[in-house]
């Protein structure tokens, strides 16, 4: 049904430069130090900044700082002088220090105090055998950072842009007795725009930060999020009605919007999905040709085309995405399905377990796609391979449990990057990652990306994902599936809102309202 | 009846103290880590976050803490939502849900009345018939899918109209009455229902016929004798109900995007955020058991007949 040509648009507003938009969650946690989800990175992102944020193309850009230098295990930054708190204090070099050493506290209990460990000392101080005193970070003067790195960490740079790494003042934070960031005046910014407004479940205004020293370039005065549901339908019904500027799609309002003839875009959000096997003493996955049997049948172009049916989603075979930076050329060819070998595999796994296959726990989260995939995944197996697939679906807190606890043979999963460099895939499979569920382990694999943790970027760095991959796809250690495409609608007016894949997203630090684009 | 109401909140303290201890435990048994993420964290921090949470002491000792943190009505902070105190996630949150239900409830006691007596008026005739068909499905259809039915139909209205009726949120009260409707629309179907067949009985009643036999005016009859009368089981379900529709709103908070206590209590219990689980469940028992209470002191005020002493 078309709009009514006189129909109000709350979605954006061009006088004042509004955009209207809907969270799918309440911000559950908006302490840069502690926080660990895409809605409360989304806020941050436009309320925050770190030394560096991500430009175009996901390159680097100053932030606080306006110059930087990296020299081996030495990192040099200058600050901005015109970087300002939203109360009008300058952003100083004591104020990273002060962040970094709160979050490597033990008191804090901050999940992603890891993301520091590049930084000297900083393991130690965070497990309490060295003084917070002993950390690499020296704040020379105001607008002086130095910081010394364990080994040289090619993408530390990068990392300088995640949340955990916000500067935060002491003062003010002191000031909150443990309850910073609960509310909107709880909170001191230091982005582009600043937390006007937050009634918590409902709604949220962010509003244009005169203070920021890049506000000449921050188009819109405000950011109206006066709805917050994960509700699909009812996000789909609010951009109808012109009430939200931008919404992503589901399965089930995407043929709606379809038909709409709505100006839909997708993008590929970085993420990867695998199957996990599981590796340890008493499972049968342990054998190499089950594993290999088991991945000659499975069809991921069908998996893709008539199961997940989303359009925007990929398939696969490669473990590290090929949008991450420094890796080689590849042609990312997917392998058709091969029953005669995958056949053959399941005769020499069968003798070499010295019994039949016995059936099979696939491991999923209660989500209608998982579900649809699961049950792909389960007749392919029964009728290739005779191979019983039990699917055990579970809900989140549920799922992870069973995952750290072993309690599964397959598991379907997914990982999203922290930031930008292979790394933050390759760790994944170290055999001390918590994140390794199936205890997967090979010294060689180990070796590798410790290598490539302290080599420049270059050929070697190249060389060395590469004989990852490799080694990736001969144990078939895990089974890259696909990778995720968003679908989203997006007012016509609305430009120049960039979609990210780590921090962040969508981020409308730079977007704009055409008033002259008829929408 | 002071007596009375005496005794009923000490046995109501002790049905909370149940209520609290009984969650406590079944919520520990529920497989599934409460810290664990879609990102699993190294050793060390893990353990950095079972001691912020307390949660690396036996389950005796957490007990007795959260009984301690309890009779001093504090229920700590939020797992999910890391620096919010649960006791402001109910204070924020609650009033949404019950003036969202007492709207609903208004809507659904009032209707109630009317469809249940008209019905009786027209026993097995065909308003009778329509008005119990719409009641099977008002009882058997599922609340989202009347949720999701409204929101398209205003959706089209809008469009169609040029008008601008809210889809969703909160604050006024033209965002409120479409949730209330969809909110109300079982509790009033079931009420109805039982509001119909207590006329049944009342009509067929010896006292009916006497007030007949005396004269009065069917007006009179009608208001004083029948519905004061057929009222009563109807009020007897009512503290359940402002209960039930109090707390049991999640699927028109989520669609209707409203801010209510229902969205966070069912996420609570998804995420294993055990300190709001505690505290919505602590919270939400205790009103069913004050509510309970109210309604039984209600009755006695509607019916003299029920004496509200123990019965030697």
């Amino acid at each position: 049904m078309p709009f009514q040509a006189w129909a109000v648009n709350h979605a954006l507003d061009t006088d004042t430069h509004t955009v209207q938009l809907a969270l799918s969650t309440e911000p559950p946690n908006l302490n840069s130090l502690t926080s660990t989800d895409s809605v409360s990175f989304f806020v941050l992102l436009h309320t925050q900044e770190g030394l560096l944020s991500y430009g175009d193309n996901d390159t680097l850009v100053g932030g606080v700082a306006e110059s930087w230098q990296m020299d081996g295990t030495q990192v040099s930054f200058t600050l901005r002088d015109n970087a300002r708190w939203s109360d009008g204090k300058p952003v100083t070099a004591q104020d990273f220090l002060f962040a970094w050493r709160t979050a490597l506290d033990r008191a804090t209990a901050s999940n992603y105090a890891f993301i520091l460990y590049p930084i000297k000392n900083a393991e130690k101080v965070h497990r309490g055998e060295l003084p917070p005193t002993a950390l690499g970070v020296y704040a020379d003067d105001d607008r002086h950072l130095r910081i010394e790195l364990e080994q040289p960490t090619a993408y530390f740079l990068s990392l300088t842009t995640f949340a955990t790494y916000y500067p935060l003042r002491e003062d003010f934070y002191r000031k909150q007795q443990g309850r910073y960031a609960a509310d909107a005046d709880k909170l001191l910014y230091n982005g582009a725009f600043i937390l006007s407004q937050w009634t918590h479940g409902a709604s949220l205004v962010m509003e244009k930060n005169p203070q920021y020293w890049n506000a000449a370039n921050t188009k819109l005065n405000s950011i109206r999020i006066p709805h917050i549901t994960n509700d699909a339908n009812t996000l789909f019904n609010l951009f109808q009605s012109s009430e939200i500027a931008f919404t992503e799609l589901s399965r089930e309002t995407l043929p709606q919007a379809l038909q709409q003839r709505l100006y839909i875009q997708s993008f590929l959000n970085g993420m990867l999905n695998y199957m996990e096997f599981n590796f340890r003493e008493e499972s049968p996955l342990r054998n190499h040709a089950l594993r290999e049997a088991i991945s000659l049948v499975i069809d991921r172009q069908s998996l893709v085309n008539k199961v997940i049916a989303a359009p925007g989603t990929r398939p696969t075979a490669h473990f590290f995405p090929a949008w991450l930076p420094g890796l080689a050329p590849t042609a990312n060819a997917i392998p058709a399905p091969d029953i005669g070998r995958a056949i053959t595999a399941l005769h020499t796994a069968e003798k070499e377990l010295g019994m039949q296959v016995p059936p099979l726990t696939l491991l999923i989260y209660d989500t209608p796609s998982a579900v649809r995939q699961a049950e792909y995944l389960q007749r392919v197996l029964q009728q290739t391979l005779g191979i019983q697939l039990i699917i055990d679906k579970q809900i989140f807190k549920q799922k992870l449990a069973k995952l750290n606890s072993g309690d599964f043979d397959l598991a379907l999963s997914a990982w999203g990057p922290d930031y930008n460099d292979p790394m933050t895939f390759a760790d994944l499979l170290v055999s001390s990652n918590a994140n390794n569920h199936g205890r997967y382990r090979n010294e060689k694999y180990d070796n590798l990306v410790m290598q490539a943790a302290t080599l420049p970027p270059g050929a070697a760095r190249t060389d060395t994902f590469a004989a990852m991959q490799t080694i990736i796809q001969q144990d078939i250690a895990v089974l890259p599936l696909t990778e995720p495409g968003i679908i989203y609608v997006q007012n016509r007016q609305l430009q120049n809102v960039k979609r990210s894949r780590f921090g962040g997203d969508p981020d409308f630090r730079h977007a704009y309202i055409d008033g002259q684009h008829v929408p | 009846m002071l007596n009375y109401t005496l005794k009923r909140m000490a046995t109501g303290l002790i049905t909370i103290w149940f209520i609290a201890s009984a969650t406590f435990l079944a919520m520990h048994m529920v497989p599934g880590d409460p810290l664990a993420d879609d990102k699993a964290v190294p050793p060390e921090i893990r353990a950095a976050l079972l001691e912020y949470y307390g949660l690396d002491q036996p389950l005796s000792v957490q007990y007795l803490r959260f009984f301690n943190n309890m009779l001093h009505g504090d229920f700590g902070l939020s797992f999910t939502q890391k620096n919010r105190a649960v006791n402001d996630i109910i204070r924020a949150h609650f009033p949404v849900s019950a003036m969202l239900g007492c709207v609903a409830l208004l809507f659904a006691a009032g209707g109630a009345m009317v469809w249940g007596a008209f019905a009786a008026r027209f026993h097995r005739r065909w308003p009778d018939y329509l008005v119990m068909a719409i009641v099977v499905a008002s009882i058997s259809v599922p609340g989202f899918v009347f949720a999701a039915l409204a929101q398209i139909a205003v959706l089209h209205i809008n469009q169609r109209f040029g008008t601008q009726f809210p889809l969703a949120g909160w604050g006024t009260l033209q965002q409120m009455l479409l949730p209330a409707l969809v909110l109300g629309l079982g509790t009033m179907a079931y009420m109805t229902r039982l509001m119909r067949s207590s006329m049944l009985d009342v009509q067929q009643a010896q006292y009916i016929r006497t007030a007949r036999a005396k004269g009065l005016s069917p007006a009179r009859i009608f208001w004083v004798h029948k519905l004061r009368n057929a009222v009563l089981p109807v009020l007897s379900t009512l503290g359940p109900a402002i209960a039930a529709i109090t707390t049991g709103g999640f699927v028109v908070e989520t669609v209707f995007a409203i801010p209510g206590l229902g969205r966070y209590f069912v996420q609570a219990v998804q995420q294993l955020d055990y300190t709001v689980i505690m505290g919505t469940t602590v919270f939400y028992g205790s009103f069913l058991v004050l509510m309970v209470l109210v309604v039984d002191l209600l009755y006695a005020l509607v019916d003299p007949r029920i004496r509200l002493q123990d019965d030697r």
